[in-house]
């Protein structure tokens, strides 16, 4: 009978702990039905007309940051995904010089803080004289995504067995053909994962953006912004809709991860 | 994720299959250039913008290369409430966060093991904050904490908070944004330690007659070390760096400025370019000082 507060606790403090997580997500999501006019800070009544008419405010702000966003993201996502694989490929697989400091060139930027990064970007780009707009924040978000993919699509890349490769190359496959039919299918979903990871951060990245972006307005800088002057209820839309979609995108993966687990697990 | 750059481990025997050949230069070659390019001279950058002195033409915003060593001691002087107050919030924010995460990742780690489905659940409620836009969170408590909120006038009616306080634009309210961001952080490099715990060590613990408390004590933390030592830096760093938390159309005011808020200032608004750069310079040093020092006595250096 001794542990049965004790039994109980976790559990309860767990349900509280997530429940606290959710309030400013629930709170983002309820205020996108406000029936508000410029700022979105009292409740006024329940609308859909901000989820049907997003882009109709401001002249269309929103969403050219929005669209701004999704462009710098997914030039970004490519770049570094490429790049960053290629490195997990050579760290796993192969034997070359200056590894440790191959290693801590990739770690650093992960330990330097944003504001960091983004400063030294600013400071080069001026001292260069490149005007900042939608390149140099590409530039600076595929420099802070690489090492994030790397890390993911290496620890994909050790856990692949050679054998199957040899096993390619022993049936008379090029080298292309090894790589196109058994090793990429087989790194794929870290690379997808690491693809993700990269849009995620990106897409939600403001201290390096904000450094780097002139007059370039993304989604989270929009935020920035107008955050003085009050936030217009079609923001919460976008944020709204953007968290469900990567709801659904991660409880996908999730479950097709735990299926294809039981099947292996079936198959013996 | 993240965390797992602190946590990745050489398997045994990998080192004996890596192979010597052109085509790993290959292979890193683009991707390490592009790291030199815009994160290592950049640093350089920094470095030389920070020793600047004002153009001899008086031209505000220009400024001309030279060794001025001493931009370093006047912004110290200038800024020095703002340095200690960046590394004091972040060091109580981070302590915060692992009171907040340590139960919690120990119930999804152990506790909820026989229950894989509502495990993977519970790890996508901790990263779901990830999902909605950063500063749009922080603007929610922001109203939720607001002087007119339902939760602010209940604790003054209550006489919990004196009738003339408020929460936002206060250290308090700062470190509460910059420890409800960084959570996530610092639960999910926590859970991956926990989640591999042998809980086999615990039973051994009792079964010598140890306390639940020092089984705690003795076993489960330093099991747990490195989820610990992960999750601190990578709530710490950001957290020392941040200035959207403590900005004041954020969470903040104006006693509660940090390093970053100057940093931005300097850069973005006054065009004092040297000040900016040598107070990242600063931030990036005492960082790397801490971190160094942290892992060499936490007795994690296999980590990096």
């Amino acid at each position: 009978m001794k542990f049965s507060l004790g039994k109980w606790l976790l559990p309860v403090y767990a349900v509280l702990a997530l429940t606290f997580l959710m309030i400013p997500i629930i709170y983002t999501f309820i205020f996108s039905f406000n029936d508000s006019l410029k700022s979105n800070i009292t409740w006024r009544g329940f609308t859909l007309d901000k989820w049907l008419n997003v882009c109709k405010v401001q002249g269309g702000a929103v969403c050219e940051a929005f669209g701004n966003s999704l462009i710098i993201g997914a030039v970004a996502t490519v770049a570094a995904t490429v790049m960053g694989t290629m490195i997990a490929i050579a760290i796993v697989r192969y034997k070359f010089k200056f590894r440790s400091a191959t290693s801590l060139l990739l770690f650093l930027p992960m330990a330097t803080p944003e504001v960091v990064l983004g400063a030294g970007l600013a400071a080069q780009f001026l001292s260069v004289g490149v005007p900042k707009d939608m390149t140099t924040i590409i530039l600076a978000h595929t420099m802070f995504c690489i090492s994030f993919v790397v890390v993911t699509v290496k620890a994909r890349v050790a856990s692949l067995d050679p054998a199957l490769e040899e096993a390619g190359r022993d049936l008379y496959g090029s080298p292309s053909q090894v790589f196109m039919r058994i090793t990429f299918p087989l790194l794929l979903p870290g690379i997808l994962a690491a693809a993700l990871l990269s849009f995620a951060l990106s897409f939600d990245d403001f201290i390096i953006t904000n450094f780097n972006s002139g007059s370039v307005t993304t989604f989270p800088k929009y935020i920035y912004i107008s955050a003085s002057r009050g936030i217009p209820a079609e923001a919460n839309v976008i944020a709204s809709a953007v968290f469900l979609i990567a709801l659904v995108v991660v409880v996908t993966t999730q479950v097709s991860a735990a299926a294809r687990a039981k099947r292996l697990a079936k198959l013996g | 994720m993240a965390f797992a750059a602190f946590a990745t481990t050489t398997g045994p025997g990998e080192e004996l299959q890596r192979r010597r050949s052109p085509i790993a230069l290959l292979l890193l070659l683009p991707g390490i250039l592009y790291l030199a390019l815009f994160f290592l001279t950049p640093l350089v950058s920094l470095v030389l913008t920070s020793l600047q002195v004002p153009s001899a033409t008086g031209e505000p915003g220009v400024y001309d290369p030279a060794f001025k060593w001493e931009n370093y001691v006047t912004v110290i002087n200038d800024y020095l409430p703002h340095i200690l107050r960046s590394f004091g919030y972040a060091l109580i924010a981070t302590v915060l966060a692992l009171a907040f995460s340590y139960p919690l990742a120990y119930f999804i780690g152990v506790k909820a093991r026989p229950w894989p489905l509502l495990q993977s659940l519970m790890l996508v409620l901790v990263i779901a904050p990830f999902f909605i836009s950063f500063l749009l969170r922080t603007l929610a408590w922001k109203q939720l904490l607001s002087d007119e909120s339902f939760v602010i006038t209940t604790l003054k009616a209550l006489s919990v908070m004196p009738p003339d306080a408020h929460f936002t634009g206060t250290p308090v309210a700062v470190i509460f944004g910059l420890t409800y961001n960084f959570i996530p952080f610092m639960t999910l490099p926590l859970y991956t330690t926990l989640e591999r715990l042998d809980v086999r060590y615990l039973e051994a613990g009792s079964d010598l007659y140890a306390s639940p408390l020092q089984v705690f004590r003795k076993v489960t933390i330093p099991l747990s070390m490195p989820g610990i030592v992960a999750g601190t830096l990578l709530t710490f760093i950001p957290a020392a760096g941040d200035y959207v938390n403590a900005s004041r159309s954020f969470l903040g005011g104006s006693d509660t400025q940090m390093i970053g808020n100057v940093i931005e200032a300097n850069f973005l608004v006054l065009e004092n370019y040297p000040a900016a750069a040598a107070l990242s310079i600063i931030l990036m040093s005492v960082i790397l000082v801490i971190v160094t020092i942290y892992i060499r006595r936490a007795g994690t250096e296999e980590l990096l």
